[in-house]
């Protein structure tokens, strides 16, 4: 049995709402608070007045050395308190947390760095800001400026560098921290598509390393794929915890309202008086209940409406999002008439292999368009469920660990034969395209 | 209630092996915590860093580079010394007036850098504080750092004055590093006191350059404590700077010490360094949530 390197036990934050509303009172309003009303002040600065904000309640948790866990949780649901008193930047006001090992945090890439100094200049200062000791730098230095791709721009200001390589130095330096425990907070949300991958590779090896990581980020997809634990805070509680999967499951159903299933009574139901719907659900094939849909698995979604007037003649639409992008859509292939009034279904079978890695919403359309189009139910993100990839190597990725772009990710048939030695060159070209193809949508 | 899921594979066990006590334990601090030291020692690298940090960006981009260190005395020495020493006639006794004015610039100049440079190092240095833990005593503190190495500039241009008027030194000089100790005391107690206030009332960052304006003229630095009238000089040296820019004057040029305002100088700012110390440590929790 081995022992937790972070435990976490009854953590609280709270923040006094007044102090934080009135966050640079000046001097002279003190002055004049504390000549005008004496004793009030005197009050005040004994018991804290106004009302208090807990940003974080009663939080316990103990991670495992060697452990990779996300913290997941809607904008301020506390993750990024909770880190910065992991990390020593704000002090709770009252539990404890002990910490079995060094830490590294890093909430944000290129802390301290300065715009007058020279990239060189720079990985030294930012690197001692992060704990690193100038041996430790100086040993580093080469892969660091490889890493960052910036050999040539190295004694150049930071100043005059573009955005971008601003973003590859900084992350350059933290990726090459060697502290027991890493805290990163969302750093990955920067620099373009490519390099983002490069360092979500990165941040597998530093886990695989056998390091401790604790994990804050908006991009589930990465947090799957990434950690092997996660939690779920809101408002300030510590609302889930478990294997990742489910935490985000759990997340979803929460943060959209929605989860796989939803039923409505019919007094609440959304729709017209010709027609309202009653549930949708989203099962696997053989009907169970889903909290974690593998890429392989056939998705079912099963519409119940019901339909309140005889000859009623219309399609079904759902429309699929992710990514904050519409995915696909699928209609009905005809208008169907129903000619009783009464509760009819509707499902649907997406075919496995086909959908991408992360969570998808779902939005439903119920019309008939004969002439005008007419609608009885339109709805956004009534449902959500979350994909993901067991990494067995069947799917489309294949053995290709790093994130593929798409809002789809259908598992399609690759030949790669010999076509002789005359041809060297084509054969070159061929060989190239892919690679470089990738390389931009990656 | 917590059960952690088993550690995956063995890939993923930690090749660390854990100590038995906690490194590090975070709790709500005690409003008296003594003073880190250890936790101090650990970041001297980030110390040292920030010190060079200042010294080299402040002159970056400038065609004089370091020189503008002893321009600025210089200047001010030439000013003093066309409108007071010549116009004004005020009497330097034995010591040629351009060199007295220069003894009680250099410790001044350093004073109100320090103490306007550190008081507002924590408000220039918030993003370090939000974003990274280290001993927040360490930002005035290299602020301070940064300072004295302009001081210790300066000194060589006083000693080429020296050769220039021909004042050769005493034994006096022997206490001239106690009196960089003293001043270099005052400067960083005054400084991290106001740095920390300067967090919550950014007025101090807009008087405190008034103040040290104002202060000067108060203090024995372009013109000799013998202008004061003898009845009155226990009310002048209740100004602790008046004591320790005399006692450089006096280490620099031979001339005798007076000891009574320089002990008392010296109890004040061992009292105010401890004092600034404690404050700040105790006004140093809520530094990142009121920043």
């Amino acid at each position: 049995m081995t022992n937790p390197i972070i435990r976490v036990e009854d953590l609280n934050k709270s923040y006094a709402l007044n102090r934080i509303t009135v966050s640079n009172p000046t001097l002279r309003d003190s002055l004049v608070e504390t000549f005008r009303a004496p004793l009030k002040t005197l009050r005040n600065a004994y018991s804290s007045p106004g009302e208090t904000f807990w940003a974080l309640k009663n939080i316990n948790l103990e991670v495992m050395p060697g452990e990779v866990v996300g913290i997941i949780g809607r904008n301020g649901a506390g993750k990024s308190t909770l880190l910065k008193i992991l990390s020593r930047i704000t002090e709770p006001t009252s539990g404890r947390v002990e910490l079995y090992g060094r830490v590294g945090s890093l909430l944000e890439v290129g802390t301290g760095f300065h715009p007058e100094l020279s990239g060189r200049e720079n990985i030294f200062l930012n690197g001692v800001i992060l704990g690193m000791n100038r041996r430790e730098i100086r040993e580093k230095f080469d892969e660091i400026v490889a890493f960052a791709e910036l050999e040539k721009f190295i004694d150049t200001p930071v100043k005059r560098y573009s955005s971008g390589m601003y973003v590859r130095l900084a992350f350059a330096v933290a990726a090459h921290l060697s502290p027991e425990i890493l805290i990163v907070d969302e750093v990955l949300a920067v620099g373009d598509l490519a390099f983002q991958n490069k360092c979500l590779g990165k941040m597998q090896d530093v886990s695989l390393a056998g390091r401790t990581v604790l994990f804050v980020s908006h991009n589930l997809p990465a947090v799957s794929r990434l950690c092997s634990r996660a939690v779920l805070l809101e408002s300030g509680h510590l609302i889930s915890e478990g294997p990742t999967q489910d935490v985000v499951t759990n997340y979803l159903e929460g943060a959209f309202a929605a989860g796989p299933s939803r039923e409505w009574d019919l007094e609440h139901a959304p729709g017209t008086k010709e027609l309202k719907l009653v549930s949708v659900n989203v099962t696997k094939e053989d009907g169970t209940r889903l909290t974690d849909v593998s890429v392989h698995d056939k998705v079912q979604v099963k519409l119940k409406y019901r339909v309140a007037i005889p000859n009623l003649k219309f399609r079904c639409a759902l429309i699929f999002f992710t990514q904050g992008t519409c995915a696909f859509a699928s209609v009905e292939p005809q208008e169907t008439l129903r000619k009783e009034p009464g509760i009819y279904s509707s499902t649907v079978t997406v075919p496995g292999d086909l959908l991408a890695e992360g969570e998808y919403m779902i939005g439903i359309s119920i019309f008939a368009s004969r002439g005008v189009k007419q609608h009885f139910v339109r709805l956004e993100n009534v449902i959500a469920f979350h994909v993901s990839d067991p990494m067995t190597g069947r799917s489309a990725r294949g053995d290709y660990a790093e994130r593929i772009a798409g809002v789809v990710s259908p598992r399609l048939t690759w030949e790669s034969t010999y076509e002789g030695s005359r041809s060297v060159t084509e054969i070159q070209d061929h060989d190239a395209l892919p690679d470089a193809a990738l390389g931009r949508v990656l | 209630m917590l059960e952690g899921p088993p550690i995956e594979t063995e890939s993923r066990q930690s090749p660390y092996t854990l100590p038995n006590k906690p490194l590090v334990v975070i709790e709500p601090r005690k409003a008296w915590a003594p003073l880190n030291l250890r936790d101090l020692w650990t970041y001297r690298e980030l110390f040292y860093f920030l010190i060079w940090r200042d010294v080299k960006v402040r002159y970056k981009q400038t065609i004089l580079g370091v020189l503008w260190v002893v321009i600025q005395p210089l200047m001010a020495t030439l000013i003093f010394t066309i409108f007071l020493g010549v116009l004004a006639r005020i009497p330097s006794g034995d010591v040629p007036y351009p060199l007295l004015v220069f003894t009680g610039l250099l410790p001044w100049t350093f004073f109100s850098a320090a103490v306007t440079g550190s008081g507002n190092s924590l408000v220039s240095n918030a993003h370090l504080i939000t974003k990274v833990y280290f001993p927040r005593m360490i930002i005035p503190g290299a602020a301070i750092g940064g300072r004295l190495l302009d001081f210790a500039v300066s000194l060589t241009i006083l000693a080429a004055l020296m050769v220039y008027y021909g004042v050769a030194p005493t034994k006096n000089i022997l206490l001239l590093p106690v009196m960089v100790a003293l001043i270099t005391i005052f400067s960083w107690g005054f400084g991290m006191w106001a740095s920390a206030a300067n967090v919550k009332y950014r007025d101090i960052g807009v008087v405190l350059p008034v103040f040290i304006q104002l202060w000067m003229f108060v203090s024995p630095v372009a013109y000799p404590v013998s202008l004061i009238p003898p009845d009155w000089r226990w009310l002048y040296f209740l100004n602790p700077i008046a004591g320790i820019v005399e006692g450089f004057r006096s280490s620099i040029l031979g001339t005798p010490f007076n000891w009574g305002p320089l002990i008392y100088a010296a109890i004040v700012a061992v009292i105010l360094f401890f004092h600034s110390a404690y404050a700040f440590k105790k006004m140093e929790r809520s530094f990142a949530d009121i920043i």
